[in-house]
């Protein structure tokens, strides 16, 4: 077991870690000592193959597999060298501000968020895609939406040289997708940070002593081996920045005893549960080439969801129609002529939405549909398949909808087959990317874990800096406001440094 | 991939993985192989508890229907075993949904990660995206 010591260690390199190392960088020059953990491997650019079952493998916690405690559920994040950033699609939308007033955190504003967004805007090269790129799929959802009166706005995309490969979910296999592993990370390792993968931070003392776990690269696996060797390490720190998710942040908390100081840890976790629905077309589409989310409708505050375009992959697919047989199979045999939408519900924090520890402290979310959240899902189900059907779709396949195939006969009947009744949790796959909450900002302890700098209560020295710091819903996708709230965090940070990292036994080792 | 978990199970789980993918009926013994050794891969990062619990349900999943069709489910006819399975999917009990719900998701898994399986439904993305397609 070896014992380092650094000044400001990073646990995560996603949105917020990425975001934190690189605003944090340029203090390696007076001498600062930053290091960020990160659990994943870090990938060459040639094992970016787009296979479906590998790269989920070697990019995705649980290899995309993670479920809710009562299985209902799965949840898609992030585990590599980049977090989260290197799987997403690039989405990049400024937080309305309307959310940021519903948080009525004290001292966050809007107008601040959006500032250091467009920040990264900029050095995201964060852009509409050229009408010449976008495929069918996105076309079709545009109108669809103007023939039954919905409003398609286009995604701004963080893209440089995007080939339209459609297989961003699974990595981009042409290093097109400006996320924290092509801008950030790098840049922050050009000015001195050091990057450490494959490294599990299991506990964070009192004393600021983090226990990290080191895998080794086993034979098969994709990405390079870690810089430190395999097994237990100690890094003593003399601040701590947490970005290892809204799972990994409150879970790391957790399992370290914070729980105690801090009632809140855990609690608001929320996360956009969604559909994948697909309508099938009379012809084959160009669906799985081009940019796969091109286009949204934002109906968050008058029916409580967002839709969006989106294309998957055949496993992915499957797993997530109801049902099986027959139908099923006939379904995923019409791949080329498949158009298809994902319906996000806008759930709230509830008390019975949260993050715990089992007892070897792993992660458990547990998480219940709300009658809400299953309402927003149904009139996003409903409105998603007028789309299809006004795009001139021959059928629409519904979760919640039983059975789950709509003919075009009957598109006028659509509120009737689709509803909450149907809404069957085991039955219906539903799945979620916009992990959220379990480590609040807010006024003290009673109401929240951290202040409005990300500063965890009565613990001067830790910080959280991604997606768990949101009290509540964010309503839409939400990298660049963790992108946002991690460069406040870092400000902050930089200005407790100049305290922190003077006191004397901050040079010792 | 030698397997673990399917063995004691094999011809209850191919008669399942056979109503799940109707098609499925139409494979030879390597593509099986190849489709239960992708299964058991992946079975192999979860723990002993969850293999257990598989183990169980698929044998619940055989032997059930002989309370009610004195057979098997690996001897009822192909509608026969989609009512079944179905009526499980749809249970009351949670745990019974979300069990057929898992055991759907790994056939799915072996079936549709097979190589050339893609290309069989027409899905053909290509990392030189639309370049492959001119």
């Amino acid at each position: 077991m070896s014992e380092r010591t650094y000044d400001i260690v990073i646990v995560g390199s996603g949105a917020g870690g990425g975001t934190v190392a690189q605003a944090l960088s340029d203090l390696c020059r007076d001498g600062v000592r930053i290091l960020v953990l990160e659990k994943g491997p870090k990938l060459a650019d040639e094992e970016f193959t787009g296979q479906e079952i590998e790269m989920a493998a070697a990019l995705y916690e649980q290899g995309g597999g993670f479920l809710t405690a009562d299985g209902t559920m799965t949840l898609a994040f992030g585990r590599a060298y980049g977090g989260s950033t290197v799987v997403y699609t690039g989405t990049s939308l400024v937080v309305p501000e309307r959310v940021i007033a519903g948080w009525n955190v004290p001292g966050l504003t809007h107008s601040d968020l959006a500032a250091r967004a467009q920040k990264y805007k900029a050095q995201n090269n964060v852009h509409l895609l050229e009408p010449a790129l976008l495929n069918d799929n996105n076309r079709l959802f545009v109108e669809g939406c103007a023939a039954s009166g919905l409003h398609a706005e286009q995604f701004p995309l963080n893209l440089r040289g995007c080939r339209g490969s459609s297989l961003c979910n699974l990595g981009c296999p042409n290093a097109a997708k400006l996320g924290t592993h092509r801008v950030q990370l790098p840049a922050a390792e050009r000015n001195g940070v050091e990057v450490v993968t494959r490294a599990d931070v299991r506990r964070i003392g009192e004393d600021r002593a983090l226990t990290v776990l080191v895998s080794p690269k086993q034979p098969g696996d994709k990405g390079l081996p870690s810089a430190w060797s395999a097994g237990e390490h100690t890094v003593r720190a003399r601040m701590v920045v947490l970005a290892g998710s809204a799972i990994g942040s409150p879970a790391l908390l957790l399992r370290s005893g914070f729980g105690a100081r801090l009632p809140r840890l855990g609690h608001g976790f929320t996360c956009h549960p969604a559909h994948i629905l697909v309508g099938e077309h009379e012809r084959p589409i160009t669906n799985d080439v081009g940019h796969p989310k091109s286009f949204f409708v934002d109906r968050a505050v008058e029916d409580g969801y967002v839709l969006e375009t989106c294309m998957y992959f055949p496993f992915t697919t499957a797993k997530n129609l109801t049902g099986f047989g027959a139908p099923h199979s006939a379904l995923m045999r019409a791949f080329p002529r498949l158009q298809m939408i994902l319906v996000l519900a806008c759930d709230k924090a509830v008390p019975q939405n949260r993050v715990t520890v089992d007892a070897g402290g792993n992660p458990v979310v547990h998480y219940t549909f709300t009658a809400e959240t299953i309402e927003a899902m149904v009139r996003a189900t409903r409105a998603a398949a007028r789309i299809f059907f006004g795009a001139g779709a021959l059928r629409v396949h519904a979760p919640s909808a039983d059975p789950p195939l709509i003919e075009r006969r009957d598109a006028a009947r659509v509120d009737e087959l689709v509803s909450a009744s149907h809404f069957l949790p085991g039955r219906v796959s539903v799945s979620a990317a916009h992990l959220m909450g379990g480590c609040g900002m807010g006024r003290t302890a009673r109401d929240s874990v951290t202040d409005t700098w990300g500063r965890v209560h009565g613990v001067p020295w830790l910080y959280v800096a991604d997606a768990s710091l949101f009290p509540d819903s964010l309503e839409i996708n939400p990298y660049l406001t963790v992108m946002a709230v991690a460069d406040r965090v870092a400000e902050g940070v930089r200005r407790d440094a100049r305290t922190l990292l003077a006191a004397p036994e901050a040079r010792t080792a | 991939m030698p397997g673990l978990v399917l063995p004691p199970v094999r011809q209850a789980f191919r008669a399942i993985a056979q109503t799940v993918v109707p098609e499925a009926a139409t494979m030879g013994e390597s593509e099986w192989m190849a489709l239960e050794g992708l299964v058991e891969q992946l079975l192999s990062q979860r723990p002993a508890l969850v293999h257990r619990q598989l183990g169980i349900l698929i044998h619940a999943i055989e032997y059930l229907p002989l309370l009610t069709t004195g057979r098997r489910f690996s001897g009822l006819d192909a509608a026969r075993r989609a009512r079944f399975l179905g009526r499980l999917a749809s249970a009351p009990l949670l745990l019974l949904r979300r069990g057929v719900w898992g055991l759907r998701t790994l056939v799915f898994l072996g079936y549709y990660a097979r190589p050339g399986t893609a290309a069989a439904i027409g899905y053909r993305a290509d990392r030189r995206g639309w370049e492959a397609r001119r």
